[in-house]
Formats: C-alpha cells, sequence, structure tokens
C-alpha cells in the first residue's frame, strides 16, 4: 500500500505542525519529531515550509534534518525493529542474532522488506543493556533474545 | 484491607514480559474476586529476577521473580496474596543479599514506590531537600552541594558544586539548568531507571539546581531510545507543576522554575554538553569548541548549569541529610555513592548502588556472580563505548575517578560491561573506531577521518596485511586522536581500542594468513 500525500497538502499540514510549537525555545526539532510522527518520514516539500515559517535558511533546515540518525527521508515500512549492536549486546551474542534476523528477513539494516512490512534498524544500547541482547519494535521493548524469541519477533513485525 | 500487588513497569522489567504479567494478574483479580490493587513501581534493579512481583503482607515485601505470566494462577493458588510459598518465591525483597549490601541514597525510593505518586514520594522522604533549599539563600545552598564533594557523574567528574557557583556568579537576565538524560552509553540504564522510576527526585534536584542559581527555567534532553522515560517524566512534571513544585512560585517561595523534556533524534555525540545545547537550540549536533564554558554562555547564550540525571537526582538527599552526611560515603576524592549498572555477559546484571572504593574483581565476581554464560570472565569495559577494557589482572583497581585514571581507563557513567573468553578483542577494537566514526559530529579531522582510517588499520592487522607495522600505525593514529580531537568523542576513542591491543595482544596476532593463496 503507498499512501500518496498531495504536496499541497504537506504543506498545510506542515505549515500547522510550526504553528503549533514555533512557540517552544528552540522549536526545530520537536517540529522534525512532529513532522515524522505525522507522515511517517520528513518530506523533502516540508523543508522549505519550515524554514520559511522559522526565518531559516532551507540549507540550516536540511542540515540539521540529515544529522541525526531519526530522521527518514522516505517512509519506512509498517513496522520498525531496531536492534540493539551496542558491546553488551554484542557481549550476549547480539553480531550472530543480527546475522540470524537479517536472513529471517531478507535484508540488510536500513532497509525494508519487499512487502513493506518491516524496515530493520541498528541501535546503539536501548538501556537494556543487563538483558541483553535486546530489541524494539514500534516502541515496545524487548530483553534477552535468543533463536527462539527473535523468530517469534520476525514473524510479529511481518504481520 | 486491599492488598497491594507491585509488578514494575521499567523498561527492563516490561522488555522481559512485565506487561503480561500485570495483565494475568489484573485478570485473575477480578475472577477470584479479590480485594487487591495493582501498583507499577520502577525496578529494584535485579534484571536476573524482573519481572519481580511483590506483595505488601503486614508491612512487609514478599518478592516473587522471575514471574511470566502463565506463571501467575499457580502462585494465586499458591496464596501469593498472604506471602504464600511457591518456588518462585524469594522471601523478603529487602534481605536479598544483592539489595541489602547496596548503599541506596539517589535510588533510595526506585522500585519502591509508584513513580507517578507524590504522596508516595512525600511519605518516603521526598521534597524534604527542596523543603530546606526554600529556606536558604543560594550560596548557602551552593555550599551545601560543593562541601558534600558531589561530583558530576555524567563522565568527567567535575565537582558539581563549582559548576553552580560559576552559574550563580555569572551576570545573566535569564539562566538554564540542563539535565543530560542522553545516557547513550551502552552498559548504562541508571539515568533511565530514575527517570521512569523516581521521576520526582529529579525534578527536585533540578528545582534545587534553580534555587542555587537563579536559573527559572530547565529542560530535561534525553533520547528518542526511551520512550517510556520520557512519558514518566512528562507527567510527572504535570503533577509537579499541579502541586506547585514547579511553576511561578516553587513550593510558595516566590521564586520561579519549570522544566520541559526535549527528545533527541538518535545522536550519541549530543550528549557532549556543547552538542546537547546546540540541539536544543534546534541545530546540528555539533561540539563547541570551549571557552565560553557553559556556564557562561550555554543554552541560547545565557549562563547555564548542564548536569547528568544522576548528579541532579543526588542532590535532593544532599540537602535532605546534609554535605557530610553524603561526604562521609567514598574514597579519595570520589565521594558519595555510584549506581553502578553492571551488564553483559553477567550473571546478576543490574543497578547496584554503592560507596565508591570496591573493586573491579568484586564487583563483577562476587557481585555480578561471574558470566551468564558460565565461562570465564575475559575482560570488562568500564565506562561505555569510550571506556577501557580491563582484563582480570586489573580486577584489583578501586572503582574511583583516580583510581581508574590511574590504570588508563575511565569510570565513566559508571556502566560496567561483562565479556567472556569468546570475545574477540581486536573485533570490538574495530567497533570502537567504527561508532566512533558513524557517531563522529564531523568537526575535527583526527576524529572525522582517523577513526575511518582506524576501522581500516584493524582490518588490516586482522588479515595479517603487514601486522607489525600496522600495530604501530594504530597506535600512532590513537595517539593523534588522543590529543588532536576537540571532544571526548575522538579523544577518547583510543582508551577501548590501546586497551584491548594493549592487554589482548593475542587478539592482535593474525591467524596464519588464508588470503596468502590468492
Ligand atoms: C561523546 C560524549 C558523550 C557524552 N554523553 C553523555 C551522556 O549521555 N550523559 C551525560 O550525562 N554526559 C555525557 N557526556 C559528558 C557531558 O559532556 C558532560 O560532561 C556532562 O553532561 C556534565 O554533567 P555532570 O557534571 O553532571 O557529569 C558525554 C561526553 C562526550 C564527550
Ligand atoms: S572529537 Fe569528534 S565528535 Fe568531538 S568535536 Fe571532534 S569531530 Fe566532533
Ligand atoms: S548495549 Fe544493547 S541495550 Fe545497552
Amino acid at each position: 500500500m503507498t499512501i500518496h500525500i498531495a504536496e499541497g497538502d504537506i504543506a498545510a499540514r506542515t505549515r500547522s505542525i510550526v504553528a503549533d510549537l514555533r512557540s517552544l525555545e528552540g522549536p526545530l526539532l520537536p517540529i522534525l519529531h512532529q513532522v515524522q510522527q505525522e507522515f511517517g518520514y520528513v518530506p523533502q516539500q516540508a523543508l522549505p515550509v519550515i524554514a520559511e515559517e522559522l526565518n531559516l535558511s532551507r540549507a540550516e533546515v536540511h542540515g540539521v534534518m540529515t544529522f541525526y540518525h531519526d530522521y527518514r527521508d522516505h517512509p519506512a515500512g509498517r513496522h520498525v525493529l531496531k536492534l540493539c549492536r551496542a558491546e553488551a549486546c554484542q557481549s550476549m551474542g547480539g553480531d550472530a542474532l543480527a546475522e540470524r534476523i537479517k536472513a529471517l528477513l531478507g535484508i540488510d539494516f536500513h532497509q525494508t522488506t519487499l512487502d513493506g512490512s518491516v524496515t530493520l534498524e541498528a541501535v546503539y544500547c536501548l538501556g537494556l543493556c543487563a538483558c541483553a541482547p535486546s530489541a524494539m519494535l514500534d516502541g515496545e521493548v524487548y530483553g534477552r533474545l535468543d533463536d527462539q524469541l527473535a523468530t517469534e519477533l520476525v514473524a510479529e513485525a511481518r504481520r | 484491607m486491599t492488598v497491594k500487588i507491585y509488578v514494575p513497569r521499567d523498561a527492563a522489567a516490561l522488555a522481559l514480559g512485565a506487561e503480561k504479567v500485570a495483565k494475568a494478574i489484573a485478570q485473575e483479580i477480578v475472577a477470584r474476586g479479590l480485594d487487591a490493587e495493582i501498583v507499577r513501581n520502577g525496578s529494584r534493579g535485579m534484571f536476573w529476577l524482573e519481572p519481580l512481583v511483590e506483595i505488601e503482607v503486614t508491612g512487609k515485601r514478599i518478592g516473587y521473580g522471575p514471574v511470566k505470566a502463565m506463571d501467575v494462577p499457580a502462585l494465586f493458588d499458591a496464596g501469593m496474596l498472604s506471602g504464600g510459598g511457591h518456588p518462585l518465591c524469594l522471601g523478603e525483597v529487602e534481605d536479598l543479599p544483592f539489595l541489602k549490601e547496596q548503599t541506596r541514597l539517589t535510588f533510595a525510593r526506585c522500585g519502591i514506590t509508584d513513580p507517578l505518586s507524590l504522596g508516595d514520594y512525600e511519605a518516603h522522604g521526598g521534597l524534604a531537600g527542596l523543603r530546606r533549599a526554600v529556606s536558604m539563600t543560594p550560596v548557602e545552598i551552593v555550599k551545601e552541594v560543593t562541601d558534600s564533594g558531589l561530583r558530576g557523574r555524567g563522565g568527567a567528574g567535575f565537582p558539581t558544586g563549582i559548576k553552580w557557583k560559576t552559574v550563580l556568579d555569572a551576570s545573566g537576565e535569564r539562566k538554564y539548568i540542563v539535565c543530560n538524560a542522553d545516557e547513550g552509553d551502552s552498559g548504562t540504564f541508571a539515568d533511565r531507571m530514575i527517570m521512569e522510576g523516581d521521576p520526582f527526585v529529579l525534578i527536585e534536584g533540578m528545582a534545587i539546581a534553580g534555587l542555587a542559581t537563579g536559573a527559572t527555567k530547565g529542560f530535561v534532553y534525553t533520547r528518542s531510545e526511551y520512550p517510556h522515560a520520557i512519558a514518566v517524566m512528562s507527567e510527572a512534571i504535570g503533577i509537579a507543576r499541579q502541586a506547585g513544585i514547579l511553576g511561578p512560585s516553587v513550593l510558595g517561595s516566590g521564586r520561579a522554575f519549570d522544566i520541559e523534556v526535549r527528545t533527541g533524534a538518535g545522536a550519541y555525540v549530543c550528549g557532549e554538553e556543547t552538542a546537547l545545547l546546540n540541539s536544543l537550540e534546534g541545530k546540528r549536533g555539533i561540539v563547541r569548541a570551549k571557552p565560553p564554558l557553559p556556564a557562561h554562555k550555554g543554552l541560547f547564550d545565557c549562563p547555564t548549569v548542564i548536569n547528568n540525571v544522576i548528579s541532579l537526582a543526588s542532590v535532593p538527599v544532599i540537602m535532605e541529610r546534609g554535605a557530610a552526611f553524603y561526604r562521609d560515603f567514598g574514597m579519595g576524592r570520589s565521594r558519595g555513592t555510584i549506581p553502578l549498572q553492571i551488564a553483559g555477559n553477567v550473571r546478576y546484571g543490574g543497578l547496584y548502588e554503592t560507596a565508591f572504593g570496591l573493586s573491579l574483581g568484586d564487583i563483577v565476581d562476587r557481585i555480578g556472580g561471574g558470566t551468564r554464560t558460565g565461562r570465564p570472565v575475559k575482560a570488562v569495559q568500564v565506562g561505555g563505548p569510550l571506556g577501557a577494557y580491563f582484563p582480570r589482572a586489573l580486577f584489583d583497581t578501586p572503582f574511583d575517578y583516580e583510581s581508574f585514571a590511574a590504570k588508563d581507563g575511565l569510570i565513566g557513567h559508571a556502566g560496567i560491561v561483562v565479556f567472556d573468553d569468546t570475545a574477540d578483542m581486536l573485533k570490538q577494537a574495530r567497533f570502537a573506531m567504527e561508532f566512533c566514526a558513524v557517531e563522529s559530529c564531523g568537526k575535527c579531522t583526527p576524529c572525522r577521518i582517523g577513526s575511518t582510517r582506524g576501522v581500516e588499520t584493524v582490518d588490516k592487522i586482522a588479515r595479517g596485511i603487514e601486522p607489525e607495522k600496522n600495530r604501530v600505525l594504530l597506535g600512532d593514529l590513537c595517539n593523534t586522536m588522543k590529543f588532536g580531537s576537540l571532544c571526548a568523542l575522538g579523544g577518547f576513542t583510543p582508551y577501548p581500542v590501546m586497551s584491548a591491543m594493549t592487554h589482548f595482544p593475542e587478539d592482535f596476532v593474525p591467524a596464519p594468513v588464508v588470503e596468502a593463496a590468492e
């Protein structure tokens, strides 16, 4: 399923997000978060609108958006599976687990399955290091993953 | 009387199934028509026992864990609500050795109270510190914090009182308190646990910092990887505002202070204080050169205190019990208590708050119980991705700032990650360089380019390409990064790399080269 968002629509919705948040001190990150929340990504067409409304150059907004790992420039899959790749998770077999999950999904990190169900992302620590290895699926956390749990998690994500 | 059943809402407990357990318990309560209520507490920090369910029976808390949802009916059959016996019963939770031997000052309430109940918070000593602060002058508050010997728990260990004094003395219409809740280090979760398990203590600490320095606005900058902490923190701030703890007149003092939560966007470097300030201002998270210090020109160029969560959350108890009480814990110039975060391949992983000074070996072998896999401990990384790997030979190092520095290590945010003998230290060194390359803010060359060259050089060693020459080159490169980088991201990456190479040289000798045949 592809959602087509009309360009004028993006501009209008972005403008209303900016209107809601512009009174914050340093509003740019909260605005980008909200735009991503609204559209699932930060559409190119939103950038000039934000720039104009905040009286910034377009390059500045682009620079900020591309600096941070969280902001995407195209839509993700229906579910986002984040796998922790940091040291505590490595110490509990995180690398092997990552290989297994990649194989189960048939994709690498930062890719989306062909059916559009799952995007796989790497994260560096979820603060669950005492129950490593860990993952996050759409904001829900999972610890002490083993092969069986990983398989279940992938099955759940593909639904 | 209504029985209280505690089921943690801490993210790690949730990761191990606490939500399902809470649902199953709620079902049993209804199905059996029992007079019981579920309280969602924080975590006690004993993660091998999570989900840890506790029942309050005649003023005592009896624990059951680790509980799975399918265990719940049997637990009710066994009379859990009156502390009945069952294989999962742990007895009185406070009597468990892991908890009993701790000195919990900052974490005194974490896992015990309902994080969003102000009544609970006050009943357990909350707000006493802020009440005292309200009756004092800013100079007196700053002196109390200085005298306590509290040093920043975010990594650098800079004395908190001195930082506050600089901001107090700085002139400015507007001043800020920024709480660094970015907690990006692997092996660390103390900040997350406080925000989820006792958010009012952080709010109280920030309000005290505001009174001490004349700041009227605070920000909690935390990471997008912590949605649960963000939710609890935001809700707690709303409750505190309603109760007049925050707002135009803190506890009726006539002095204003309010807090806002901000979410980062997945950049490790934004834990560095000046990068964090840039990020809060809506810019790229690029590190600023110092001077000017944030204490003089920080957020929006205003005088700013920037402190770690644990630094701020330790202030209420200092104000409540006095500087001397806090200072009497610890060793050398490391005063007070430190929440150790024991993680990775370890049997008893969790949060252990204790006075500075335990040996690393004591922490890993005795408290942590060795590895979870049951294999020998090979290496322990202390202080996150920029911290050194210590071999068993350094297990007698006492846990304090100076002792670790003397062994070319750092305690950082006190995250301790244990590895068993299957760990490949060359791979870990490579990861450290790779992490630096991915997360570099790009401002300076040694870090931006050096880390990528570092990955290539480690790869050459692994493949047996002029290994001797490349080991020397890697050492050189580390030296350049250490002395040529603007901030500790590039400057400290040599710690994990060099410690791996120094203490585990056998892993840097390539296996007989297969490629020679090509
Ligand atoms: C790359 C990098 C990442 C850092 N990450 C954090 C962090 O996540 N949390 C934190 O409190 N301090 C972090 N620091 C340390 C901060 O720059 C700063 O020293 C700290 O916020 C000061 O607070 P404190 O005095 O209470 O420790 C980091 C430093 C560097 C160089
Ligand atoms: S050391 Fe790295 S992260 Fe720090 S300022 Fe230089 S480039 Fe940026
Ligand atoms: S290292 Fe994976 S959760 Fe912390």
